[in-house]
């Protein structure tokens, strides 16, 4: 099968090498699409797989956040002379000359780690160098139906020089743009409604893709805040419905600025169900509703300590069911609030697993962030289920912390895979350490 | 609330769980209603989510707040691809999308038909928070 498949290349961003690969391979494992990352260097932005055809490649990529494009690979060289070489020689040069001989095209030019942007003298004779592939349709700088593009990978710059001439040179046809774009739609500069929770729009979006959410399909976020992974979830078409214990965030400041809004402002109203004002482990989603996919950004206790459901002092509470107040059992007044008490992250962790582990259908994901301290000699524990496969582990660095996006799938009864539930994992008080910034 | 949501929701107290009677909750028929016209419809997506959805707990649910013209079981279309289906079960699922999707609980309450605690929509947001003496 191998000899029927076709060269492409994957041009990716540098940024977050740790979600790159896994973004790729959850939306290769999504669309069924078998992807061989022999080539794969998480130093380069380049990587050449073998697919069937253009609509693989453009299924494949659509969705990505962390790629930019992928192409049709002509060749490559270190000199442009080299990179020509390479094109001509291709054994399947003369098909791709015939093949889009008379569409409409044009050049763009891309450069990795180079300086300033090339003038429109020098990528003429750069186009020019392309005459023997024999180009016979009409240049259309707005809407070509195919767009070539010539991209130069440079050296790192040494200080704040960019190196002068290019490290090697790559050609392909444009096959499909990535869903990069959408981080600027969703930039939270722009939104509407956010708060100091809101998780950033790259993020949430590549959560999303390693999450597997699928169109027409129910994502549950447990600790929704502002709707940050709502949104996202929203985005790449399933019906999202979210909780949280804390009812202001949810209420947001108004009809124009609540999660709603955010929805509305997105033109994706219908993705979205509702966000209930409750405690998730005292949860009231009916318990044989199949969820297919759970991702969220659990509290850390950072901000606010962690809190459910119950009284932090039982005694001071005994009897207080049967308060009256104007006639009317107090519990049952709609503007009671009641009370809560503290809980580990650990606890919390525990019970989110159990209940993916209860709700996901057998290859479901749960998908959610949880924060570490980069200077503790202490190994950090990810939690554990004995149905969940923990397929990803994708760190991202800060200075003196870090946090992680882990990313489990359900495997069911049979898999009895490790668990480490009930186990005191977290080393400290994160939250303190927070605040000292971790200098204790 | 979208009515939608009624469908998925069960009573947070956890004893109830061993009941039937926690799902669907009761609505009150007083409850406020509003329709959000806005919400565009889409047939292919409704369709999945159709899937989801416990109909008789429908039925029950849009009675209580006073739509009794639904039928009794749930209706089965000719089939899951959209283009493939007749005008008349494209108005079908236009209506059911008006119906649990653009109809709203702005304001009520709903009681476990179990243990009997109510919950307060408010401003279309429902409350499941429970007192310590049930948590």
């Amino acid at each position: 099968m191998a000899s029927s498949k076709k060269q492409y290349l994957l041009y990716m961003v540098q940024t977050h090498p740790n979600f790159r690969r896994a973004e790729l391979e959850s939306l290769a494992d999504m669309f069924g699409i078998e992807v061989d990352f022999c080539d794969y260097d998480e130093g380069s932005p380049f990587c050449v797989v073998e697919l069937e055809s253009d609509e693989q490649a453009q299924q494949w990529i659509r969705r990505s956040v962390l790629t930019k494009a992928v192409f049709e690979f002509w060749g490559r060289g270190t000199t442009l002379e080299e990179m020509h070489e390479a094109i001509r020689a291709h054994p399947t040069f003369e098909q791709r000359k015939e093949q889009f001989k008379h569409s409409s095209f044009k050049f763009e030019f891309e450069n990795y780690r180079g300086g300033k942007k090339k003038d429109m003298a020098t990528k003429v004779k750069q186009i020019e160098t392309f005459r023997y592939v024999g180009f016979e349709g009409k240049i259309d700088m707005k809407s070509p139906e195919q767009t070539y593009t010539l991209i130069e990978e440079y050296e790192a710059p040494t200080g704040k020089t960019p190196a002068a001439t290019p490290l090697s040179y790559l050609f392909g046809r444009l096959v499909q743009v990535s869903d990069r774009a959408s981080m600027d739609v969703y930039d939270l500069k722009k939104r509407p409604y956010k708060g100091t929770t809101s998780f950033e729009a790259e993020l949430s979006l590549v959560s999303a893709n390693i999450a597997q959410v699928k169109p027409g399909t129910l994502m549950y976020d447990p600790f929704a805040g502002t709707g940050s992974f709502l949104t996202a979830g929203g985005h790449y078409g399933a019906l999202v419905l979210g909780s949280d214990i804390d009812g202001r965030m949810i209420r947001g400041k108004g009809a124009n600025a609540d999660i709603g809004s955010n929805f509305k402002y997105y033109h994706e109203a219908s993705q979205f169900l509702d966000v209930l004002t409750m405690d998730f482990t005292h949860n009231s989603l009916r318990s044989d509703l199949v969820i297919d996919t759970i991702l969220c950004d659990p509290p850390y206790g950072i901000r606010e300590s962690i809190k459910v459901l119950g009284a932090k002092d039982p005694e001071r509470f005994a009897g207080k069911e049967n308060l009256i107040i104007d006639g009317e059992k107090a519990f049952l007044r709609k503007d009671y609030i009641p009370t809560k008490k503290p809980y580990s992250l650990d606890a919390l962790l525990d019970d989110l697993l159990a209940y993916s582990a209860e709700r996901l259908p057998l290859g479901g994901r749960l998908a959610f962030w949880m924060p570490t301290a980069n200077d503790e000699n202490v190994e950090t524990i990810i939690p554990l289920h004995q149905n969940l496969e923990l397929k990803y582990d994708c760190v991202q660095e800060f200075n003196k912390w870090s946090r992680r996006l882990l990313v489990y799938i359900n495997r069911g009864d049979g898999y009895n895979g490790p668990t480490n539930g009930g186990v005191q994992r977290s080393p400290s008080n994160f939250r303190e350490r927070y605040f000292n910034h971790f200098t204790k | 609330m979208k009515l939608l949501t009624t469908n998925f929701l069960k009573c947070s107290v956890q004893s109830c769980d061993t009941s039937n009677d926690n799902f669907p909750l009761s609505y009150s028929a007083q409850s406020t209603l509003a329709r959000d016209e806005s919400i565009e419809f889409n047939a292919a997506f409704l369709l999945k989510i159709l899937d989801r959805v416990d109909w008789p707990a429908v039925v029950t649910v849009a009675g209580e707040l006073g739509n009794s013209g639904l039928p009794a079981t749930k209706p089965v279309l000719s089939s899951g691809d959209v283009a493939q289906l007749g005008d008349d079960e494209l108005a079908l699922l236009r209506d059911l999308h008006v119906l649990l999707v653009q109809t709203t609980l702005v304001e009520g309450e709903m009681k476990c038909r179990n243990c009997g605690h109510t919950y307060y929509i408010k401003n279309g947001i429902p409350n499941l928070l429970l007192p310590p003496h049930l948590a």
